[in-house]
């Protein structure tokens, strides 16, 4: 038995360090964008706790709340019972379309008196802890299919239930479990296809067909011409070959009929704002461009602290939650969002040679999954708000505005930091 | 096992890091146009229009004021009418300019204030504020108009209006939007940037709706208007009126001017039109009448109407060939061998010659100037003395501007070589015999009354002028141009003036002048005219000075169309010498006698709009 005494020396303070740093920018900026220069709130003023900036607060306040329990909860609990919690998210997610109330038009909410939870949010966790405990036996090996299709299965169901509540970008998060996988054993062609599969689609919807089958055409002569000798000589490459580029243009091909018939029209407009950002600035494309002039407005310094126009006058929607980076980019300028960008990236490689020195690939797999949640979270929220990524409804890990969000957060990151603050009473399997 | 892959998931999360701070240099560093956008989204320049100047008379009376008056503007993100018959009743406009100005309004921006009404009176937004509770959206700016005095002066002052096209685009500073006011003529056009004042300029930040959240950067690039200066002028209103009305059913000019300052007291262009026609609203409406009356109503012709000076040029001539030492007060010419004529009197000298204006006097006088070298043939000679000469002449003023602060002065033609050279298409095709007429004020010379006005103050202050002006102070320390305190000699001794001004009084007691233009107690020295007209009737024309003796007036009155010079425009001096200098005018008869004379041609009583007013019938 461990005792929770020891946990202050054990815990990591860089990794906690960054939290506190993320945690208190995102208010910072929260609070900004809800200043108004013509009345400002004050701490004492009632209202104040009815903006996002007070209700933050009461957020990371409840946070650390959190943070005391998954500490002081014995570490073994999260193995022991990381089926009962998947499986409790899941009824969750299954009675959210029965008992679930619609904010902001998405009708995935649950809510206990004035307090609003998401699932959704909370099903990475569970789905990372199930996902680690599954790899933690010594059998499950990943180079093979039979264990494949078991991993995928843990990620698919709640990935597919969350669909089912339309909200398609949550579900698009379970994706940044191919990071765990990777890192666990899955074989290298997967994230190859998956990137490949992407880059694919971004082609089939920038260019035209004749220019993918170009290239696919000189990449292919280009392999020919280096390939061994054994390979030119044998008439089945060519057919391989030949195959393989009718498989890739079918599939090109495939790319609009996919993006006309399977998508829905939000997301169809999404897509089309994203590869053409001149399109419908008032409509449409109103967020993105909005969000692009806020952050381009910031210039080199930017506005300064509270300085913002953009953000502050409700130019960009959503300001405070999956648009928080704008208000980074305006008043903080170049230097400002650099900086976050090298701080976040820092703090998920800490996060990650944390996870490598794990001697239970419980925690180690576990530490993994919760990386790639947080990069994915980074790489869409950041990509969206400066037009490389269409908009989908992902907050920025920490700084985002919301209760959900950060108490999800908190509780993934801090559930980590307590397995690895016991990795030494683990036993190696 | 794998550890490897740590590193290589990294260079990918490394990568992803490095294409965003790559997009982000490149939206924040290098591209500027956000930073553009982002003002146009959030900052509302508002630029505050200052009252423009007043004017005064020379004893502090106003002519030129401003009244304010009211614009109202609409937001259309924020405007609702729920009643829309209610709300046109309220504005009384028609329901079709309503939905016409509402779209447009709506396509320039749903959230930026587009102008929706323009000029409500003071009566008019009193009526509606009630209603404005119902109409949330729109909103109520002042703005100011012009506002006159007085009907009379109309030209001299110019008038106010929208900035046109053409002028919008030339402007060197950018300083006019479309839609700005603009002095267009006289004073108002001279003194524009004066009257004008500073503008001000509010930065305000907006949200999203358009709702204003504070001064940008704490007001810290605001600036507060500044009201235009006010111009004092040295009109004297009851003069000018007084003159006006005497100019009534006639076309011409005339000009009265303070010898010893060079201010002008009096200025009338007729026919003259009410200025307040062309403030707010009516502008468009009367603006084109007024430019299409044949009578040419918005002209300012003082200082722009072209005429020949006639016999009143006689003046020029006994004074330049003095000075040039060609005639004396005892030279006397006969009649003979001038192709111009005269009658009823015998050779005459000097004096004699101005009192009874005898044409063959000047044109002698003026062969001798010409004719002086014995050098060289008649062409050369020509040539040479007619430089001479007009070298001369020009110190008074002619063929070039006297530099009144008056927006439209024309230069007016003083014959020299080069004008007959580039007239007879070379040097040495004309002589003396191709320009004799203009030794008495006829052919090629041509003068604006105004110039004439100063030909009569140079002769009552012996040989000097100061450049007349309308405007003797600007601003609170009236301060003005140095230009117009400082006298211009010129350059004919003040010994020649004597025989002149002789000559002038003779002309009036019992010369050229008729009995109605003498005034019984009142020294006035004066020179008639009759300036030629191939289109009908010959202009009259007089200019004088009062009293012979330390003059206080020196004026000049062009009467088209109303023959000799001593029985129109005579008459028309002395009521406004009179007046100027006793306050009142005891020759009642005639007074009234020539405030009816109508001296309108026949083409234009029929054409003539009803506009184009008299300035002065109240």
């Amino acid at each position: 038995m461990t005792d929770s005494n020891h946990i202050q020396g054990r815990i990591d303070w860089i990794t906690v360090g960054f939290y506190v740093l993320f945690v208190c920018l995102g208010w910072m900026n929260i609070y900004s964008a809800v200043y108004s220069p013509d009345a400002p709130l004050s701490f004492s003023d009632p209202a104040f706790y009815d903006s996002n900036a007070g209700k933050q607060l009461v957020w990371i306040g409840t946070s650390f709340v959190l943070i005391v329990c998954i500490l002081v909860i014995d570490f073994r609990f999260f193995e022991s019972f990381a089926l009962f919690i998947y499986l409790g998210l899941l009824l969750l997610l299954l009675a959210v379309p029965f008992l679930g109330v619609t904010i902001n038009g998405s009708h995935s909410w649950f809510k206990f008196g004035g307090v609003t939870i998401q699932p959704a949010e909370f099903a990475k966790t569970a789905t990372a802890l199930l996902l680690a405990k599954y790899l933690n036996d010594p059998l499950v090996n990943l180079n093979k299919f039979a264990f494949q299709w078991k991993a995928a299965l843990i990620i698919g169901i709640p990935m597919l239930l969350i669909i089912g509540s339309n909200e398609t970008g949550s579900a698009l998060v379970f994706a940044s479990f191919l990071i765990l996988l990777y890192r666990e054993g899955l074989p290298g062609t997967y994230p190859a296809l998956f990137i490949g599969g992407i880059v694919l689609f971004v082609s089939a919807l920038l260019v035209k067909a004749w220019i993918i089958l170009l290239v696919l055409v000189l990449l292919a002569g280009l392999f020919v011409l280096f390939m061994p000798i054994y390979l030119q000589r044998d008439p089945k490459t060519y057919l391989r070959l030949s195959g393989a580029i009718a498989v890739i243009m079918t599939l090109a091909l495939l790319v609009d009929w996919v993006v006309n018939n399977v998508l829905q029209e939000h997301q169809r407009n999404r897509i089309r704002v994203l590869i053409d950002p001149g399109f419908d600035p008032r409509g449409l494309g109103y967020q993105v461009t909005q969000s692009k002039i806020a952050i381009g407005s910031g210039g080199f310094w930017g506005k300064g602290f509270l300085g913002g126009t953009q953000t502050k006058f409700d130019f960009v929607p959503e300001q405070s939650t999956d648009m928080v980076f704008c208000t980074i980019g305006e008043e903080h300028g170049f230097v400002g969002v650099m900086l976050m960008i090298i701080f976040f990236l820092g703090f998920l490689w800490r996060l990650m040679y944390l996870a490598d020195l794990q001697r239970s690939r419980f925690a180690r797999a576990y530490g993994f999954g919760l990386v790639g949640i947080l990069f994915f979270h980074f790489l869409v929220n950041i990509g969206m708000t400066i037009g490389l990524m269409p908009i989908m409804g992902i907050p920025l890990p920490f700084f985002s505005y919301g209760g959900s969000s950060l108490w999800s957060f908190t509780i993934l990151l801090f559930i980590f930091l307590k397995l690895d603050s016991h990795r030494s009473d683990m036993l190696s399997r | 096992m794998f550890t490897q892959r740590r590193n290589l998931i990294f260079l990918f999360f490394g990568l992803i890091g490095l294409l965003f701070i790559g997009k982000l240099f490149f939206l924040q560093v290098i591209d500027d146009t956000y930073e553009k956008a982002a003002d146009n989204n959030a900052i509302r320049k508002i630029i505050q229009i200052p009252f423009r100047g007043e004017v005064y008379d020379r004893f502090g009376k106003l002519i030129v004021y401003n009244t304010p008056v009211y614009d109202l503007y609409i937001i259309p993100r924020k405007a609702v009418v729920k009643d829309t018959n209610q709300f046109c009743r309220v504005f009384r406009i028609t329901r079709e300019y309503f939905i016409k100005t509402t779209q447009r309004a709506r396509a320039y921006s749903r959230v930026k204030p587009s102008l929706f009404l323009k000029h409500l009176s003071k009566e008019d937004f009193a009526s509606v504020q009630d209603a404005m509770v119902d109409f949330p959206g729109f909103f109520f700016e002042t703005n100011a108009f012009r506002t006159y005095q007085s009907r009379s002066f109309s030209n001299a002052l110019g008038y106010v209006a929208e900035i046109s096209p053409t002028a919008l685009t030339d402007q060197k500073d950018d300083y006019y939007r479309q839609g700005d006011y603009v002095g267009i003529s006289g004073i108002e056009s001279f003194y524009e940037e004066t009257l004008r004042g500073q503008r001000g300029v509010k930065y305000r930040m907006v949200n999203s709706n358009g709702v204003e959240k504070g001064d940008y950067k704490n007001g810290s690039l605001n600036i507060n208007p500044v009201s235009g200066n006010n111009l004092y002028t040295s009109i004297d209103l009851a003069i000018q009126e007084y003159a006006d009305s005497l100019m009534q059913h006639k076309v011409g000019s005339l000009v009265a001017i303070e010898p010893s300052t060079g201010e002008i007291l009096a200025m009338v262009s007729a026919p003259s039109y009410d200025a307040s026609l062309l403030t707010g609203n009516n502008f468009s409406k009367y603006y084109q009448q007024l430019a299409l009356d044949p009578m040419k109503p918005l002209l300012n012709r003082p200082p722009s109407a072209y005429y020949r000076p006639g016999s009143t040029f006689k003046l020029v001539q006994a004074l330049v060939g003095q000075q040039l030492g060609f005639i004396g007060p005892g030279t006397v010419f006969s009649h003979a061998g001038a192709p111009v004529k005269c009658h009823g009197h015998g050779p005459v000298d000097l004096r004699g010659a101005i009192r009874v204006s005898c044409n063959p006097y000047f044109y002698h006088a003026f062969r001798k100037m010409v004719y002086d070298k014995t050098t060289g043939d008649t062409y050369e000679r020509s040539a040479q003395g007619l430089q001479r000469w007009a070298d001369l002449v020009a110190n008074f003023g002619f063929g070039r501007k006297l530099g009144v602060d008056l927006g439209n002065e024309k230069k007016g033609i003083l014959p020299n070589v080069e004008y007959y050279n580039s007239v007879y298409k070379g040097e040495k095709m004309w002589k003396f015999s191709n320009i004799y007429s203009i030794s008495i004020g006829e052919g090629e010379i041509v003068v604006s009354p105004l110039k004439m006005a100063n030909l009569a103050a140079i002769i009552a202050n012996r040989g000097w002028y100061i450049p007349p002006h309308v405007v003797k102070g600007i601003g609170l320390k009236k301060s003005i141009d140095p230009f117009y305190k400082t006298p211009v000699k010129v350059g004919v001794e003040a010994k020649y003036f004597n025989v002149v001004i002789d000559g002038m009084e003779d002309a009036v007691t019992h010369g050229t002048v008729e009995a109605d233009g003498r005034i019984p107690d009142i020294k006035m020295v004066g020179k008639t005219g009759t300036s030629q007209n191939q289109k009908g009737k010959d202009h009259s024309i007089f200019i004088a000075f009062a009293p012979r003796d330390n003059p206080k007036i020196a004026i000049a009155v062009f009467v088209e169309n109303a023959g000799f010079g001593g029985s129109a425009a005579a008459p028309i001096a002395s009521l406004v010498v009179e007046k100027y200098l006793k306050r009142k005018v005891d020759r009642k008869a005639v007074e009234t006698k020539f405030m009816n004379m109508n001296y309108l041609p026949n083409v234009y009583s029929v054409t003539r709009k009803k506009v184009a007013i008299d300035s002065t019938k109240k």
